[in-house]
């Protein structure tokens, strides 16, 4: 039989007390929160609970929030016996998120909790495999994070590209500054530094630079 | 090649080879004309099967398959060849380079061997030893050799698992090959390849339907065991021929391309030479062990050598039975999915090998019992064996493709070449 | 990088070699790799190695708007990019609490609907091909094609459609596409029982596949596999029908099951199979939706030109040719771009199961393995 949200928060609040959080104010979907060191606890309840039987861990990500310093673990739940679902979310401190993983709960969260390791940098206590599954294992920083910024380059080759007319525009320069440089026969600054990608929205140069 | 060689001679030239001083040269010059014209006749055929199978495949698949090259692309093949000869001969750094380079030429030569003792007609053979069947049989064996070095010298682990794989499959598969081969030879007491061909034709004299290789008259239809060992045979030799559904050593979709993984340029065209020439070995011989050879029908062995139009009809006969049997390959390649290695061991030692060595005996006990006891029971069998054998599949093959076309409400379309 | 692989594969003794199967191999349905332990033809274990497409389209998400977004959802999954675009549309109309008209909710069913076709056709010709047989492929391209021209007339596309629209579809269909469609499927139909004739019940094909890499019904829930491959262990679900969606709810069609046809239930061919039935199922839907299709708006005349919608989280799902797709979106309320994107997609769940099924496997199972789930890279890798 299916339950609606109200009634799995309330069985699971009667069960874990303080560590649930008020069901959130149903915007969307309806949620609530579970304390990182209970979400183990809170999810073998939920999935063996004949009552609420989540056997289908459908997803489970993360969401950065740089403001309130979190990032904030989300699981979907589904159970196929019931036909009802729900959403939990587990907050995680931003500079150290630690987290218990549900892998022995659900298989299925081995790789998700390899994702969000891999993009998000949380670690899942208790994961028998934690590595990065999309990155290479020896990539530097998390890129789903809000304050990512690419290294650059990874193993010599570079991952920022520019526009070609950028590209074409910054070679006239070096070209003109060349030909400056031999006519005053001083220094020219170099333009080696690689630019930021353009975001979409930037204005393009005009093409009368380009070759 | 002598008896040939002297007939050329008489009736050309009108001399007598015997009483020249210099004999075996005039042999050993046409023994090499033999073999220029038997090699020569491997890559070519080879080449041309290679643009007829991709159009057939092309036709099955329904696309058009190459046409650029020629008339309905006829000369792709001459194109492939250009292309592979002027390619670059990669050799991987850690391979074992002598024998990386020296795989390809076993291979090949293992191959264009067997072309010595095959049959193209009457009289048209290159040396009709009475040892032929044995001889093939042997030399074949150098093409796993070939195989084998090629794929271990290549370090690489796809070649060779596929290296190994094919040793496994052609070393087993010879067994099943050599007993199928066993029954006619026991139906024609010889193994020689012109031997076993005569012996499947009716004698001069009878009645015009009993003469010469009438399908009545074939090994195959001879009775039950030949029959079972003609697609026991053809099994084993598609196996041996590395071709679908026994395709394991060059498996795409698993290793790659197998044992040829590392190679390029004209040592990886050899072995699809070898590939394609091999259709016409193993078709050939199953022609010749079966399917009465170059025997015309209504014609008695002993009359057609003393006419050149009748060598020239019975080399058409026989390359016409040949391409038959190279088209039933073709269509199983692109029909069959690929089976298990596990499976191919199964099926070769607990189905064909005993199958086969039951026929061998059967056939013995089959001659002893009703070809001296009871000849007229044995000529009645033959009768009803012929008609369930040959003529009832050919009807219910006949009805299953028309009830396809219908079901698929397509037709018949023979205009796209 | 390697090393944490080679760890993940334990211990090679002198009898064992390390394969690697992939990045670049003609079986591994794009850019997957395989790192095998493999004693001769038996493989110990089976360790897969994704990322090689890993293109960043959730953090793509995070930069482009709402309706920007759209195209990229197509890279997501491109030979099912239909579903990639319903589930992205849906989650926005969620947030936004936007209707669609019935036209457009038809639209989307009968595009999906074909789309599934196609994909399934993919999936099931490459099956062929990777075990061996070379021609159902072709045949099934050839049919794949059609469709193909089909979604080009309704759409201007042929792989990444960009069609669905927030708040409905892009294209009304054009004049007579609907007996062309209609014509398609009733041909359609006879050439399913000639792919059944060719293929599927062919002897080696059944051998190869009967048996082998079978999931029970817990283990396939329990690693969350969705679509036709939750459906081969016999699991009785389908969004369509459980939790249907847009225009699903008028439809009535059967589900199919694994029932272990030819082997246990949950092997390959169940997996093979169900998919064969579904298009059958499909073709049934698409029937039902040419009879029933309204007149009307393809597109909600009230989209807002610039789409805000409020903050808050949706999580939208569909059922695509993988199975299940889940977009989850985090709209902040305050900007014209999503603050979280994220897609759950069927093939990276199905990979999971691959390394523990591997265990004992021999070589050329892991490729009908492979072929059975139906990965496509770019949708593992997102």
């Amino acid at each position: 039989m299916a339950l609606t949200a109200e009634q799995i928060h309330a069985a699971v609040a009667v069960r874990f007390g303080d560590a649930v959080s008020a069901l959130a104010p149903p915007a969307k979907d309806p949620f609530f929160t579970v304390k990182a060191e209970a979400i183990v606890e809170v999810c073998r309840f939920v999935k063996s609970e004949p009552s609420l039987a989540f056997d289908f861990l459908e997803d489970l990500t993360a969401v950065d929030a740089p403001k309130e310093n979190q990032i904030r673990v989300v699981y979907h739940l589904w159970s196929y016996q019931h036909r009802h679902g729900i959403v939990l979310k587990v907050e995680a401190e931003r500079a150290r998120p630690i987290v218990p993983s549900v892998e022995a709960i659900w298989k299925t969260a081995d790789w998700m909790e390899r994702e969000v390791y891999d993009l998000f940098g949380v670690a899942f206590t208790g994961h028998p495999d934690l590595r990065r599954i999309m990155m290479p294992d020896d990539w530097i920083g998390h890129p789903l994070r809000k304050d990512y910024q690419e290294a650059g380059g990874y193993e010599k080759i570079s991952n920022v590209r520019d526009s070609s007319l950028l590209e074409y525009r910054r070679m006239d320069e070096a070209v003109r500054q060349a030909a400056e440089t031999k006519a005053a026969a001083t220094p020219a600054p170099t333009t080696a530094a690689p630019a930021a990608p353009p975001s979409p929205t930037s204005p393009l140069p005009s093409t009368g630079t380009a070759h | 090649m002598q008896p040939l060689a002297d007939q050329l001679i008489r009736s050309w030239i009108h001399a007598d080879p015997g009483a020249w001083p210099y004999t075996q040269a005039v042999y050993l010059l046409f023994m090499l004309i033999a073999g220029a014209l038997l090699t020569t006749f491997t890559a070519v055929f080879s080449g041309i099967v290679s643009w007829y199978e991709r159009r057939l495949a092309g036709r099955m698949q329904s696309r058009i398959g190459p046409n650029r090259v020629g008339p309905a692309g006829f000369l792709v093949w001459v194109a492939d060849a250009l292309k592979l000869i002027s390619k670059e001969d990669t050799i991987p750094g850690d391979s074992d380079h002598a024998l990386f380079r020296a795989g390809p030429y076993f291979v090949v030569t293992g191959l264009v061997l067997t072309f010595v003792a095959l049959p193209f007609g009457d009289r048209l053979i290159a040396a009709d030893m009475n040892l032929g069947l044995f001889y093939i049989l042997s030399v074949t064996a150098l093409v796993v050799v070939g195989l084998i070095m090629s794929a271990w010298s290549s370090n690489s682990k796809w070649s060779l698992v596929g290296g190994i794989r094919s040793a496994a499959q052609v070393v087993s598969y010879e067994i099943p090959a050599g007993l199928a081969i066993m029954v006619p030879v026991l139906l024609a007491g010889s193994l020689s390849t012109q031997g076993i061909i005569r012996a499947q034709g009716g004698p001069a004299g009878g009645s015009f339907f009993l003469a010469g290789g009438w399908p009545w008259n074939w090994f195959v239809f001879d009775d039950p065991m030949a029959f079972v060992s003609f697609f026991v045979f053809l099994t084993a030799a598609l196996a041996e021929g590395n071709r679908t559904p026994f395709d394991l050593p060059e498996a795409e979709s698993e290793l790659v391309s197998g044992y040829n993984t590392e190679y390029s340029g004209m040592r990886f065209s050899f072995f699809f030479l070898t590939e394609w020439a091999n259709l016409w070995v193993m078709s050939a011989l199953a022609t010749l062990l079966f399917l009465g050879g170059w025997q015309i029908p209504g014609v008695a062995p002993e009359v057609i050598g003393h006419s050149a139009a009748l060598v020239f009809v019975s080399f058409l006969v026989f390359v016409v039975k040949t391409v038959a049997l190279v088209n039933v390959v073709i269509w199983l390649r692109w029909t069959l999915p690929r089976i298990r290695v596990d499976q191919m061991m199964v099926l070769c030692w607990k189905y064909l090998v005993p199958i086969e060595m039951a026929a061998v005996l059967l056939t013995a006990l089959w001659m002893l019992g009703f070809a001296h006891l009871v000849p007229a029971a044995q000529s009645a069998i033959h009768g009803v064996f012929f008609l369930a054998a040959g003529a009832v599949p050919l009807v219910l093959f006949l009805r299953q493709t028309f009830a396809n076309l219908r079901l698929t409400s397509d037709r018949v379309d023979l205009t796209n070449w | 990088m390697e090393e944490l692989v080679i760890q993940k594969i334990g211990p090679v003794s002198d009898e064992e070699m390390v394969l690697n199967m992939g990045p670049q191999h003609p079986s591994t349905h794009g850019v997957i790799r395989f790192v095998v332990k493999a004693d001769g033809e038996i493989m110990k274990v089976a360790v897969p190695v994704v990322g090689y497409l890993h293109r960043a389209i959730e953090k793509i998400g995070e930069i482009v708007t709402y309706p920007q977004f759209m195209p990229y959802t197509d890279r997501a999954d491109y030979l099912a990019a239909m579903f990639a675009n319903e589930g992205w549309a849906l989650a926005v109309e969620k947030l936004l609490g936007l209707e669609v008209p019935p036209r457009a909710q038809y639209l989307r069913a009968i595009s999906c609907e074909l789309n599934r076709i196609a994909s399934h056709l993919i999936s099931v010709g490459t099956m062929g091909q990777d075990i061996g047989a070379l021609t159902p492929f072709v045949h099934a391209l050839r049919e794949r094609e059609k469709i193909n021209d089909l979604i080009e007339e309704l759409c201007g596309a042929r792989l990444t459609y960009n069609y669905h629209r927030i708040g409905g579809v892009a294209f009304d269909a054009p004049e007579g596409w609907i007996d062309e469609a209609r014509r398609f499927v009733d041909r359609f139909e006879k050439v399913l029982d000639e792919y059944d004739r060719l293929l599927t019940w062919n002897e080696i094909y059944v051998k190869r596949l009967a048996g082998i890499g079978i999931i029970p019904a817990e283990m396939a829930v329990d690693y969350g596999l969705v679509g036709p491959n939750l459906r081969g262990s016999g699991v009785d679900w389908d969004l369509r029908r459980d939790a249907p969606y847009g225009a699903y709810r008028d439809f009535r069609f059967d589900v199919p099951l694994g029932k272990g046809w030819v082997g246990k239930k949950g092997d390959c061919f169940d997996r093979y199979y169900v998919r064969m039935l579904e298009m059958r199922e499909s073709c049934k839907i698409l029937r039902q939706a040419f009879e029933k299709i309204p007149a009307g708006d393809f597109l909600a005349p009230k989209v807002p030109k610039r789409i805000k919608p409020p903050a808050g989280e949706a999580w939208s799902r569909i059922e695509s040719a993988r199975g299940e797709m889940g977009y989850y979106v985090v709209a902040d309320g305050a900007t014209e771009k999503a603050w979280r994107v994220r897609i759950r997609t069927g093939s990276f769940t199905a990979m999971g199961i691959v390394e523990p099924l591997s265990r004992g496997m021999m070589i050329a199972d892991l490729v009908a393995l492979i072929a059975s789930l139906d990965v496509v890279a770019p949708e593992i890798d997102r």
